[in-house]
């Protein structure tokens, strides 16, 4: 037992058990945090995931804002009664732009991961404005307010750089484009080429079906994109992972 | 750490240390605690050996029992679908026409595009099928664009006006709130009250009936019947997805309705679209 007792030594010294205490914290702090500066090396390279555009963006927020995430996550687990209700297993890849992410399990309402394009956007309408119209025994609130905020996109420069500033890849272009995108995605009179260039796969519609921009405009176009960005047609995630 | 050192109070060793004559206890931890906690780290450490777990530059460790999450829930679907394959492959092989006369593989369709329904359909059509505004009914025999079983494949698989499928059934009323004058669009829901309501304004109902020829009866037909060709709904049978009422006509004449269905033929599998036209079909109005 010579070496414990040598204990003394650092416990008479506050410089060195000062030192001591450093290199035992360092090394807990490098196991913990290393492994996040390889995490992109770990996120499964998939084909297809692109930032969201400054409509969804903003509709994101509006989900985000709302509480949506209160009730419904953005996972599907690799489980098989989640995999034949909601669709093909969540990817990592496909909430790398998120921020934050909407991971989760406990469901009072259904997953939502993959629910674009899965309901028309008037049924988003008429579910949002009033989920017991089309679903009598749905516990869900209302929301048709939405309908009745317009929005603008004020700060949607910002609002991309911001993101960007955490890591997701918005070009120059995207951000000069911004206010564009944004009024374009829900105009199918627009000219929209250049928004879909900037941001493939995006719902161009007026998701409201009214004539003024609104809140719920922007949500519907969140909710249209989810889950449907990587084709499963022709991508086969690693069999194990 | 002093030997031998104890305390004359309790026996217990000493751990040595001094202060103004007061000095600690060295009690051992209990034996079966001790190795509780020993065999905890050695089970810990047999755990990241057999299992995925130690994160490495580009991915963790696979672990030497090979065990694969992603692995596991395709071989438990499979072992799932295997169970039926006889009944799914025969679903597959099956002319739809003839399917409701094969009793056994009738059941099994219809108990799995139940299943099928439930998780996909019953959000626009109600759980029971009954449907809501705006979301047709599916229990009855009034169909939009048919409702024989090749006709439910068809609008199951391809969808109705969705931009994601080009073969999508699509039709679309103008909105005649541009095309006609206020009061020929009073008169014509008139008319089309008419067709299926006792009560209604016989003079304003016949002058409707001549906007009625002009602007409607090319879809709906001449009589309002409907044409499934063209998606045109049947006026005359006081079925409404819109509602009957006047309120509700004028605004379906004005502004036209767009009902969009979504195209399920590359979300479902094959034997899935299969079995819930089959279950559609069962419900009640199948032809």
């Amino acid at each position: 037992m010579a070496f414990i007792d040598k204990h003394a030594i650092l416990e008479k010294s506050p410089t060195l058990l000062l030192v001591a205490s450093l290199l035992v914290v360092t090394v807990g702090g490098i196991v913990e945090i290393a492994p996040l500066f390889w995490l992109e090396n770990t996120i499964e390279e998939v084909e297809g995931v692109r930032p969201y555009s400054p409509l969804e963006l903003t509709g994101r927020d509006i989900y985000v804002r709302e509480g949506c995430y209160v009730c419904h996550s953005q996972m599907i687990r690799p489980m098989r009664d989640e995999v034949e209700r909601y669709g093909h297993y969540s990817l990592a890849a496909e909430s790398m732009y998120d921020h934050p992410f909407q991971w989760g399990s406990k469901r009072t309402g259904p997953d939502v991961a993959r629910v674009g394009g899965r309901y028309s956007d008037a049924w988003h309408v008429d579910h949002l404005s009033d989920p017991q119209s089309v679903v009598p025994e749905s516990i869900m609130p209302k929301y048709a307010f939405l309908k009745e905020t317009p929005i603008e996109p004020t700060h949607i420069e910002a609002l991309l750089k911001t993101h960007r500033f955490v890591g997701v890849p918005y070009s120059d272009e995207q951000i000069e484009e911004a206010r564009a995108d944004f009024r374009a995605q829900a105009d199918p009179e627009a000219d929209y080429d250049g928004m879909l260039e900037r941001y493939p796969g995006a719902a161009v519609a007026n998701f409201d079906g009214q004539p003024e921009l609104t809140e719920m405009d922007a949500l519907i176009a969140y909710l249209q994109i989810l889950g449907t960005m990587v084709d499963f047609s022709t991508f086969t995630p690693d069999a194990s992972r | 750490m002093s030997k031998g050192k104890t305390d004359d109070v309790t026996g217990t060793e000493t751990t040595g240390h001094s202060w103004d004559g007061i000095e600690e206890l060295n009690t051992p931890l209990p034996r079966w605690w001790l190795w509780t906690l020993y065999l905890c780290i050695i089970w810990g450490i047999i755990y990241t050996i057999a299992y995925p777990a130690w994160p490495m530059v580009s991915g963790a460790t696979k672990g030497v029992l090979g065990w694969s999450t992603r692995a596991n829930v395709a071989a438990e679907i499979t072992a799932h679908e295997s169970k039926n394959a006889d009944l799914a492959t025969a679903l597959l092989a099956t002319d739809m026409d003839v399917l409701p006369a094969s009793a056994d593989l009738n059941r099994y369709a219809v108990a799995r595009g139940g299943a099928v329904f439930r998780a996909n359909c019953s959000q626009c059509h109600g759980s029971g099928a009954a449907g809501a505004k705006g979301y047709p009914n599916l229990l009855d025999d009034e169909w939009l664009w048919g409702g024989a079983m090749a006709d439910i494949e068809y609008t199951v698989r391809h969808g109705i006006r969705n931009e994601q499928d080009a073969d999508a059934r699509y039709s679309q009323m103008p909105a005649f709130g541009e095309l006609l004058e206020k009061d020929e669009i009073t008169a014509v829901v008139e008319h089309v009250v008419s067709l299926s309501n006792a009560e209604f304004d016989a003079t304003l109902a016949e002058a409707g009936a001549t906007v009625f020829a002009d602007n409607c009866s090319a879809c709906h037909g001449e009589t309002g019947l409907g044409d499934r060709a063209q998606g045109a709904p049947n006026l005359a049978d006081a079925i409404w997805l819109y509602g009957g009422d006047r309120n509700a006509l004028t605004e379906t004449v004005k502004n036209a309705r767009f009902g969009v269905m979504p195209a399920w033929g590359p979300r479902l599998t094959e034997a899935d679209v299969r079995a819930v036209s089959a279950y559609v079909h069962s419900l009640g109005g199948g032809e």
